[in-house]
């Protein structure tokens, strides 16, 4: 197991009174791809400036590789951040922007020509040293920021929502081209998305984040099939949440119908929230021991059909699959034991933050 | 018929065009005329000359006046210039309820009439007891164009993002190189045009030099001023064609210069946009 890289301990931060990030904790460990995801304003951004240095944390410490740089200036740390906007300098040349860094550390001349060279064919973009920043398109605008960050072999490497600014294309070619970056370096990246689908693909942890704390934590698979509470579900994917009541361990009642269940330790007749994927849902014959409804809409989407089902409590059942069912027909909703992903109902927003120190 | 009246549209069109421009510079051809004309009337054409130009320079009076007024306009427009960029970077990174106070406070100084601006100066210099002189002037003139140099450089750092300068932080350099080496390239032409806007209005002022120079020092405003209640020389013809000119050609410059570079600017985006292969190279990318 590596080490913790860069840890942050209870951080909080107001910006003229709203309260951004309330006692936030996170530890990104080294040679990782942490991606923090959230809706805007969730405060990851404000996490991700406070490692690079650009805001002050209210309360709480940053700690990076075993030393306390709460209060260290952006151009002591040994980090390097790639900007939403790019953010290169328009009156220097590509060579000159990458050389940036470089020069202020005072390198040779000879040191910093191949680390242009290395840099510019490590993003694809070899000979274009003395182009001009405006003649780039967005891509290679972001390509070059990337450059420009990774020349001066940072142990992180921070990312700002660099994809939010591309066309949906261009942003999947380059979600493979930073995975590559990564895999290449061997550094730690630590990446800021609204994207959850950027979020799965690209990262080995995602933070998910809303209202300045943390909702979980975990691998793309655990956020996805295991999400702890309703906004995780909701956020990450699409997803079908409901009332249920928890009968006894592995028993779970939904509108009157029982469904067999993996979850445990809720205690009997306890309300929760039943989250079911939409591509979970199996449509089967109606028969009296299911849930039964009617297919109300039918949606062709290329690899599947959008369908949703109505019950009779009203509740419109979001299914996804490759196998049509036609509008009006009766049918009867069937889910796997293990596809049920049980959570307890949040009391208060407060309890909907993990602590992750426990 | 519908040609013909285009055609008076086109004709009427022209002829207020032509009296606007013969109402704003039939009085400056007038003295541009009369400033080569070697007979001393007004009104009587008596053969080209340069004499009055020849005078012009001959006279110690008009020497000494133009070396205070350049001097004057340089160093109010270089003293200006810094203190007006400050200023604005300074306003620039208020929150907005203060920037827009000390935006109006700036402001307030250049929609002030002159006279006003020169008494109370002047009544100022008195009361806090500086004799008036050379350096009243420069400190009147310093104080009427920082508002000049604010208003031109803020646009330039508003449209410069804060991001360029924390990428130079995130990259190793201190707040002061960043600042030298990304910031003010950017807002550099807001500064030049800002020093170039300061050069002309103190080069133009009249009122407040009246009232803030003393006994002893002249500019060229003041100078013509005085020689004209004497009664007016040809040579002074001259001295104002020469001004004319000198204010034109700045104002050619800092019209021109940014819309030169504008124009060099666009081009590079067109054909940025008319090039084909940028996106065979995001294709390969992928082959990549």
């Amino acid at each position: 197991m590596a080490q913790a890289l860069i840890d942050l301990a209870h951080i909080s931060k107001s910006f003229d009174g709203t309260l951004v990030l309330d006692d936030l904790n996170l530890s990104v460990k080294e040679n990782s791809f942490v991606t923090l995801l959230g809706p805007s304003g969730c405060g990851k951004t404000t996490t991700l400036r406070i490692i690079g240095g650009f805001e002050t944390p209210d309360t709480g410490k940053v700690i990076f590789d075993g030393t306390d740089i709460t209060s260290l200036p952006p151009n002591k740390r040994q980090l390097n951040t790639v900007f939403q906007k790019y953010a290169l300098f328009s009156h220097m040349n590509i060579a000159e922007n990458i050389a940036f860094g470089l020069k202020i550390k005072g390198k040779s001349k000879s040191y910093i020509d191949d680390k242009i060279k290395y840099a510019l064919k490590l993003v694809n973009l070899d000979g274009y040293e003395t182009r001009s920043v405006d003649s780039l398109s967005g891509g290679q605008q972001q390509r070059i920021a990337i450059a420009r960050a990774i020349v001066n072999e940072p142990r992180v490497l921070l990312l700002d929502e660099p994809l939010g600014a591309l066309d949906l294309k261009l942003r999947q070619d380059m979600q493979y081209e930073l995975i590559r970056l990564k895999n290449e370096l061997g550094i730690t990246f630590v990446y800021v998305t609204h994207d959850q689908e950027e979020a799965l693909t690209m990262s080995d942890t995602i933070v998910v984040m809303n209202q300045g704390y943390i909702q979980q934590m975990g691998t793309p698979e655990q956020v996805y099939n295991e999400p702890e509470n309703a906004f995780v579900a909701d956020f990450i994917g699409e997803s079908n949440i409901l009332h249920g009541t928890m009968i006894h361990d592995e028993l779970v009642e939904i509108f009157g119908t029982k469904f067999v269940c993996v979850d445990k330790g809720f205690g009997n007749h306890a309300p929760v929230d039943v989250v079911i994927r939409p591509e979970d849902i199996d449509l089967v014959e109606p028969a009296d021991d299911l849930l039964n409804g009617v297919c109300t809409h039918l949606i062709f989407k290329g690899a599947l059909y959008e369908m949703e089902v109505t019950t009779p409590d009203g509740f419109e059942w979001l299914v996804h699959s490759s196998r049509l069912c036609p509008v009006g027909k009766k049918v009867g909703i069937h889910v796997d034991p293990y596809n049920i992903q049980i959570m307890n109902k949040p009391e208060s927003e407060d309890e909907e933050a993990i602590n992750l120190d426990e | 018929m519908k040609r013909w009246k285009q055609n008076l549209h086109k004709i009427w069109q022209d002829f207020y065009l032509v009296i606007i421009m013969i109402f704003l510079y039939a009085p400056i051809a007038t003295m541009i005329v009369l400033s080569f004309n070697s007979s001393k009337s007004r009104s009587q054409w008596g053969g080209f000359t340069l004499r009055w130009y020849t005078e012009m320079f001959a006279s110690r009076n008009i020497v000494s006046a133009l070396h205070n007024t350049l001097l004057i306009a340089l160093l109010s427009a270089l003293i200006a210039t810094l203190i007006g960029t400050a200023a604005a970077i300074a306003i620039n990174s208020m929150k907005s309820i203060p920037r827009i106070f000390f935006m109006g406070v700036t402001n307030i100084p250049m929609l002030n009439a002159d006279i006003v601006t020169g008494i109370s100066l002047m009544l100022a210099f008195i009361a806090f007891g500086i004799s008036l002189g050379f350096k009243t002037v420069l400190i009147s003139h310093i104080t009427f164009n920082i508002p000049y140099v604010i208003l031109s450089v803020t646009p330039k750092l508003r449209q410069t993002s804060r991001s360029t300068y924390e990428a130079a932080m995130d990259l190793g350099a201190t707040p002061i190189y960043a600042f030298f080496k990304v910031v003010f390239p950017d807002i550099l032409p807001g500064v030049l045009s800002g020093f170039l806007l300061a050069f002309t209005m103190s080069l133009d002022d009249f009122i407040i030099t009246h009232f803030t120079r003393g006994a002893g020092i002249n500019t060229l405003s003041t100078l013509i001023y005085s020689e004209v209640r004497r009664g007016i020389k040809p040579s002074m013809y001259a001295l104002s064609t020469c001004i004319f000119l000198c204010v034109l050609l700045l104002l050619i410059i800092s019209n021109f210069a940014p819309a030169y570079k504008n124009a060099q600017h666009n081009k590079t985006i067109k054909k940025r946009e008319g090039n084909s292969y940028e996106k065979n190279n995001e294709g390969k990318l992928k082959q990549n």
